[in-house]
């Protein structure tokens, strides 16, 4: 039998909700388990069902307090906002050079810069150790700056660039003409149009700086300048054979609310910034 | 307010690409000056290097006789209108207009009182506090020049600022623009593809081809005595018909020419007597020809290939005997004319220019007293 224009219609309606529904829960159900069993202790924790039995506060209290996720947190924070600062500041400067300025060897320059951010982490990883200790970096904080910064910015660069080049030179001529300098042009009329971008690749390094685990386990030695997934990493519970998992989920919601709130805050410009080319003079 | 001179002008790209050859110009203080070209002319590129934004090559520019080749814009003291206007997105039309005021290091009252000035002479005011995308074409085009007027530049330099606007408003702005010139006083550099807004706009034309200047002169002075095909072509809509034939009699103040179909007819055109059996090609503007049917003593009968009537006037299109180039004749009201007749038609002596074979024109006698200025 054919359906009606209106059977149709909601039919085809109840499966993009089933296919919502399917995709929400495929992403949010890792996370609601870690929120469950940070607050589960004891025999609990080996429960199989999925709705919250007890709330057990005690477990944020260990995780961030008795076993110092509290500094590891601080340390974090730093670390990811100096990458952000820094890469912004480095790629808008880079990107400017190279959507603006001809020189030699800027198409080499932009496909290597492109080519470096496929590399993985572990094949430079020994030859960044050099590199860290060579710069006596090693076990201290500004030795993951330096490497995320590295890792960042050439997906930083190549979006910023990107956009620059989207930017009409008019607009740059206009600054030229009301005497703008250089660096006026950069910061007051390249940057605010740039904004959503900034803010979406700023983010990006963020969260990859946040979440980064393999530098942050080899250049930092001492317990005190750990960041947050190394010393997670680390958690151990009363004896050599008890993982503590309240504990660990804990921290790990902890750790992960910072992003999600940032996430939040900027989720406007985001979609800005990834529907590129809105910039019209 | 300034008087700008180039000289000997010259701008290369690389060895070989020259777009500006050895281009020299005085504008006075005040003039309203239009460069006016085909696309592709350099055009653009020349006011760019008036304005500093592109290196000059050779040659000297001074602005009140200020030598200026190493100046920034800003140095020159420009103010610039740019064919997409170029407003900061992000900024206010306050803040577009304050903010090379703010670069420059004036003081906040200053910069307010400057912003209102530009704003009440430009209507502005309303508008004051929104951002470029609430504004309409016009309106853009307006806050672009008070960008340049608040700045109270020597000299102001638009680049096609009309084009990207609708026909109606073009016309608006056009009136909005001269009339800014009378009040202001100011001295303006205009380029533009349009010789309308050249005619309509200028105090002199200056026209531009492939980097060299065919002619400076009062917009009459081109149109009336062109000095070559090119600049007769460029000059007038539609544009004049140009016909080619033999000089079979030179004279001091008529010459005889024989069209290619073999008609003969004489014209107010002195020649010197070494032209004559030279090829030459007779001009004559669409509105000067003079047609009828059943005419006496017409020079030619024409059929007619088609007709464009535009209400107020028409135009006809007649056959000249090559296809790609007929005769426009302009009508200066309406006409019941059908195409597929035979006109007669006939081309006054007075009104008809005459170019030797390498398209520069004999002088034709000056008609009426030459316009000098127009203030």
């Amino acid at each position: 039998m054919k359906l009606t224009r209106k059977q149709q219609k909601s039919w085809s309606l109840f499966w993009i909700y089933a296919a919502s529904a399917f995709a929400v829960l495929i992403c949010v159900f890792p996370l609601y388990n870690s929120i469950l069993t940070s607050l589960r202790s004891g025999q609990d924790l080996f429960l199989t069902n999925y709705v919250p039995t007890t709330f057990y506060w005690e477990n944020y209290v260990v995780a961030l307090v008795n076993n110092g996720i509290w500094r590891s947190l601080l340390n974090s924070v730093f670390v990811a906002t100096v990458t952000v600062g820094g890469c912004l500041l480095v790629s808008i400067t880079g990107a400017f050079a190279l959507a603006r300025i001809r020189f030699k060897g800027q198409k080499g320059l932009l496909f290597t810069i492109l080519c470096v951010s496929m590399f993985p982490q572990v094949a430079v990883l020994s030859g960044m150790f050099e590199l860290v200790r060579l710069l006596g970096l090693y076990d201290s904080l500004w030795a993951l700056v330096l490497s995320y910064t590295t890792f960042s910015l050439p997906f930083t660069i190549w979006v910023l660039t990107t956009f620059m080049r989207n930017i009409p030179v008019e607009l740059e001529e206009a600054a030229i003409v009301d005497g703008a300098s250089l660096w006026v042009i950069i910061t007051r009329v390249f940057a605010p149009i740039m904004g959503p971008a900034m803010v979406t690749t700023g983010l990006l390094a963020f969260i990859g700086a946040w979440n980064e685990f393999m530098f942050a386990l080899t250049f930092v030695l001492s317990g005190e300048n750990r960041t947050v997934p190394v010393a997670i990493a680390m958690l151990q519970g009363a004896s050599q054979f008890e993982l503590p998992w309240g504990t660990i989920m804990a921290a790990s919601v902890t750790v992960t609310l910072p992003i999600v709130i940032l996430v939040l805050v900027f989720q406007k410009r985001i979609v800005g910034g990834l529907t590129a080319g809105a910039v019209k003079g | 307010m300034a008087q700008l001179t180039l000289d000997k002008l010259n701008k290369t790209y690389g060895e070989s690409a020259v777009v500006i050859k050895s281009l020299d110009l005085h504008v006075e203080t005040g003039e309203f000056i239009v460069i006016v070209g085909p696309s592709g002319c350099g055009k653009s590129t020349l006011l760019r290097m008036i304005a500093g934004l592109e290196d000059i090559t050779g040659g000297s520019m001074h602005i009140d006789g200020t030598y200026v080749n190493d100046d920034t814009p800003s140095e020159r003291g420009i103010g610039m209108v740019f064919q997409s206007y170029a407003l900061y997105p992000h900024m206010t039309v306050y803040q577009n207009i304050a903010f090379g005021l703010e670069l420059a290091g004036k003081s906040k009252e200053e910069i307010a009182t400057r912003v209102e000035e530009s704003a009440r002479i430009l209507q502005l005011e309303p508008l004051l506090q929104r951002r470029p995308k609430d504004l309409s074409g016009g309106q853009r085009q307006r806050v672009a020049i008070g960008r340049a007027i608040a700045r109270e530049p020597k000299l102001f330099l638009f680049d096609e600022p009309l084009s990207n606007l609708d026909a109606s408003l073009r016309v608006q702005m056009r009136m909005e623009i001269s009339g800014l010139h009378k009040r202001l006083g100011s001295t303006i550099i205009y380029v533009t593809h349009d010789q309308v807004e050249a005619m309509t706009l200028a105090d002199r034309i200056v026209v531009l081809q492939k980097g060299n200047v065919e002619q400076v002169g009062t917009p009459l002075e081109l149109y009336d005595h062109p000095r070559n095909a090119f600049v007769a072509q460029f000059i007038g809509s539609p544009k004049m018909n140009l016909i080619p034939g033999t000089l079979v009699k030179a004279g001091q103040t008529t010459s005889v020419v024989r069209l290619e179909r073999g008609e003969s007819l004489t014209v107010n055109v002195g020649t010197p007597a070494s032209a004559e059996g030279r090829p030459v090609r007779l001009g004559i503007r669409p509105e000067h020809i003079v047609w009828g049917e059943g005419m006496t003593d017409p020079h030619y009968t024409a059929e007619v290939l088609f007709v464009e009537h535009m209400g107020n006037e028409t135009y006809l299109y007649l056959d000249s005997g090559d296809p790609a180039e007929p005769w426009v004749v302009r009508n200066a009201a309406r006409s019941e004319i059908d195409d597929g007749a035979v006109v007669g038609v006939s081309m006054p002596a007075e009104h008809c220019h005459l170019f030797d074979e390498n398209g520069l024109a004999f002088e034709r006698p000056r008609q009426h007293a030459p316009v000098t200025s127009l203030q």
